[in-house]
């Protein structure tokens, strides 16, 4: 269940943040007051007047529009044919829909030719475009996600604008991000969602980023991490050298030691993927190549880097990382079969139970048997199965793309101790995340990309959401 | 996580069936046919069932591997037929263990032209095994310039498999029966048949684990290919014909037969035990009818009937649901 049990108050003329982690149920809840989404429970009202939202028409008759991140309009359509669309009449009067459509975009500080082709636009535009549609339909509540994400700063500023001038406009605006520094510039409440339930609403002036960091989290935030071990900075074990594929990742370089943990950080789409599946040898790279130990290599296959000591923990668990149906131990021993399998290619059963069963222990794997299928198990038991794939596959280098995401917290806490657990045996680590806190809170380093670049690196007494943006951000 | 204790957990009637549906579709024949025909349930017709389903049997174990990684061979049917004709060739050529070799090696070639289009340039299964289909029943009909080939006394050596017995029983059916063995065991305990079906569930996951999924891709193509070219074989050795025209939809029967046999053709679930229940299912539908005196032509339609029927048995319950 994505949504159990969440309260959003909205005043007119407030922007109401709407906070929580990646799975915390914040689309759910976009979507259920958009109108694409029913409740099984629990009810919707306006101005007092409970009203029942069954398709996103409804919702939209109702004054709320939802700006959403993939935006929906007709790119192949004009602008002023998107902000009227759906309620063109049979005889058109373009004169007077441009005219309409104009004064819209002029109200927002914006100047776009309404008789633009909607592909055309800039992606900011294309959100400015979108807001003029929901301002024309009197929209009385604008759901925001993410806005921001794909706009770069100077964008960032003027749709930040846009949205204090609905504020004043006595518009209920609900605006859904995770740059925290960023809601707390414009956000007058904010509401902290946590696996579904609406955890605490709270004036933004009275609490911080920290604060509300824990609440998303639901723990303190030196808890989360847990103590660090010790490690021991040791040789360089993976050298990138030039290391590019155009239109994803411009040539970059980067070296990573034993006992280090590396992080990259970056806006979703910034390459940091497409890098290490580079690396890893699942995407081919066209410039480049890597050394893993001082030997060199060139990742033609996944295959490539397992023999080279490589093991990615990929960002879709469900899709990439595991087999759901089949059983935990299956899972586990997949990328090194060599020890479980007796001549002939039989399957040594038995040491494949003890091997795994062991590894399971020592993960501290939730399961009644490494014999029941992976599905059975929740998301953060699930991780530590891709975990122990790569700790039986004696990988040296891991990666890993996302590692909490999905996860409770109590696993989210095991897992990073897992992660400081490996570095200080001696493997090297690299992490990708896109919650900032999580990068600052593991790594040593953070290398940030911006479109397929790498913009720069941040040390711990650099670390912080507004440097990190910085990079990450035009 | 649910929290419920699995001891507790009774499995309901919908899984019972997608379980055990296979044997209870053949325990409902069993009985309508003991009932229809005192001859039925007798060794003699039992053999008779088995004998004249080896051919289709033996596609079926190819087309379960190839079904298990998400693919499909439309071939088995034209590489049997291939596989006939050169058979009957080839033992007038050569020594008749070197020209079965030789015809089980053609089919293998047949099966790795599909695999390496379908592994290596990821072109969908569908189009590229029927395009395969083609050729290999045009090379059939160049190769027998159209016509049947007799093949005589140089044939003797392997017509005497065909039509002969060890222990009482016929030696096609224990070659069913023997690689039926061999592919269940395949299957369950060794890396190959592990793998094979984990592609088949999760192609993304097993190549990220470094696993060169194109090898196995390839290989069952190309097992496909072996054994089609061996049940073109047997049927030669059975009519002392090498023929381009047998094997014609023998791919459908195959793949119902899989699919009978509770495979999912969205691959990763089926096994070698309820392919062969499906294989024996379909053989004693025809039987049945054959008994019951239904003229040919209606034959087909109420095999076509009965394999709805049988799919719904294994689908429905998951199908209400929805």
């Amino acid at each position: 269940m994505a949504l159990k049990d969440a309260t959003l108050r909205l005043k007119s003329g407030e922007v109401h943040a709407l906070l929580g982690e990646n799975g915390a149920g914040k689309s759910t809840l976009m979507n259920v007051l958009g109108g694409a989404l029913t409740p099984d429970s629990g009810d919707i009202r306006i101005g007092g007047e409970p009203v029942m939202f069954k398709t996103p028409h409804d919702a939209i008759r109702r004054g709320v529009a939802v700006i959403h991140q993939e935006m929906a309009l007709a790119t192949d359509l004009t602008v002023a044919e998107n902000i009227f669309l759906g309620r063109l009449p049979a005889r058109i009067n373009w004169r007077n829909m441009r005219r309409k459509a104009k004064a819209l975009i002029e109200r927002l500080g914006f100047e776009i030719s309404p008789g633009a082709t909607v592909s055309d636009l800039s992606v900011a535009h294309q959100q400015v475009v979108e807001i003029a549609k929901a301002l024309s339909l009197n929209a009385r509540v604008v759901v925001f996600d993410e806005p921001t994400a794909v706009l770069s700063t100077q964008d960032a500023e003027r749709l930040l604008s846009v949205i204090r001038q609905l504020r004043e406009d006595g518009v209920g605006v609900v605006y859904i991000s995770h740059r925290l520094d960023e809601v707390f510039r414009i956000a007058d409440r904010v509401t902290v969602l946590k696996d579904g339930v609406s955890i605490d609403t709270l004036n933004a002036a009275e609490t911080s980023v920290n604060g509300v960091i824990e609440l998303m989290v639901g723990r303190k935030l030196s808890a989360i991490f847990g103590e660090d071990v010790p490690r021991e900075i040791g040789e360089v074990a993976l050298k990138v050298n030039n290391l590019g594929a155009e239109g994803r990742v411009t040539p970059l370089s980067f070296e990573l030691r034993r006992g280090e943990i590396l992080g990259f950080g970056g806006l979703v789409g910034a390459g940091r993927t497409d890098l290490v599946r580079m690396i890893f040898g699942a995407d081919r790279a066209q410039t480049g190549h890597i050394e893993v130990f001082g030997k060199e290599h060139r990742m033609r296959t996944p295959r490539a880097g397992v023999r080279a000591g490589l093991g990615l923990v990929p960002e879709s668990r469900k899709d990439q990382g595991v087999l759901l149906d089949f059983p935990i131990r299956t899972n586990v021993t997949m990328p090194r079969l060599g020890p479980v399998t007796a001549p002939f290619g039989f399957i040594r059963f038995g040491a494949e139970a003890q091997t795994v069963d062991g590894l399971a222990k020592a993960l501290r794997l939730k399961a009644n048997s490494t014999k029941d299928p992976v599905s059975s198990l929740s998301g953060g038991n699930q991780q530590k199965v891709v975990l122990a794939k790569w700790i039986h596959a004696e990988g040296e280098i891991l990666i890993f793309d996302e590692p909490t995401r999905g996860v409770d917290v109590g696993a989210k806490t095991e897992i990073y101790t897992l992660i400081r657990q490996m570095a200080a045996e001696g493997k090297a680590i690299i992490v990708i995340s896109s919650e900032h806190h999580e990068l600052f809170g593991l790594c040593d380093r953070v290398l940030v990309m911006r479109e397929g670049t790498l913009t720069g690196a941040l040390m711990p007494d650099e670390y912080s959401e507004a440097n990190l943006l910085k990079l990450a951000m035009s | 996580m649910s929290t419920n204790s699995p001891a507790l957990k009774l499995p309901s009637m919908g899984s019972m069936i997608n379980t055990y549906g296979t044997v209870l579709i053949l325990i409902v024949l069993l009985i309508v046919a003991q009932a229809m025909s005192d001859v039925f349930l007798t060794q003699r017709n039992m053999f008779n069932i088995l004998r004249q389903v080896t051919a289709t049997g033996l596609m079926s174990i190819g087309m379960l591997l190839v079904i298990l990684t998400r693919g499909i061979d439309l071939s088995v049917g034209s590489v049997a037929a291939l596989g006939s004709v050169a058979s009957a060739t080839f033992v007038a050529d050569m020594s008749p263990v070197m020209g079965v070799a030789a015809t089980i090696g053609l089919g293998g070639l047949c099966g790795l032209a599909s695999g390496i289009l379908v592994g290596f340039l990821r072109l969908p299964p569908f189009v590229t095994t029927l395009a395969i289909m083609t050729i290999a029943r045009g090379a059939a009909l160049i190769m027998s310039q159209g016509q049947p080939i007799r093949m005589g006394a140089d044939g003797a050596s392997i017509t005497a498999f065909g039509s002969g017995f060890w222990l009482g029983v016929p030696l096609p059916v224990i070659l069913l029966i023997a690689a039926f063995v061999v592919a269940a065991i395949v299957l369950t305990f060794t890396r190959f048949g592990r793998l094979v079906k984990a592609i088949g569930s999760n192609e993304d996951a097993v190549r990220l684990s470094g696993i060169n999924v194109q090898f196995y891709i390839i290989s069952v193509y190309v097992i496909s290919g072996m054994l089609a070219a061996a049940a073109g074989i047997v049927s030669t050795t059975r009519t002392g014909i090498g023929s381009a025209n047998i094997g014609v939809g023998a791919e459908l029967d195959a793949i119902a037969a899989v699919v009978i046999g509770g495979a999912s053709l969205m691959g990763g679930r089926g096994n070698a035990i309820n392919t062969f229940i499906g294989v024996f299912i379909l053989g004693i539908i025809a039987n049945l009818m054959n008994l019951a005196g239904v003229p040919g032509f209606y034959q087909q339609v109420f095999k076509g009937g009965i394999i709805i029927a049988a799919m719904l048995l294994q689908y429905g319950s998951t199908l209400v649901k929805r």
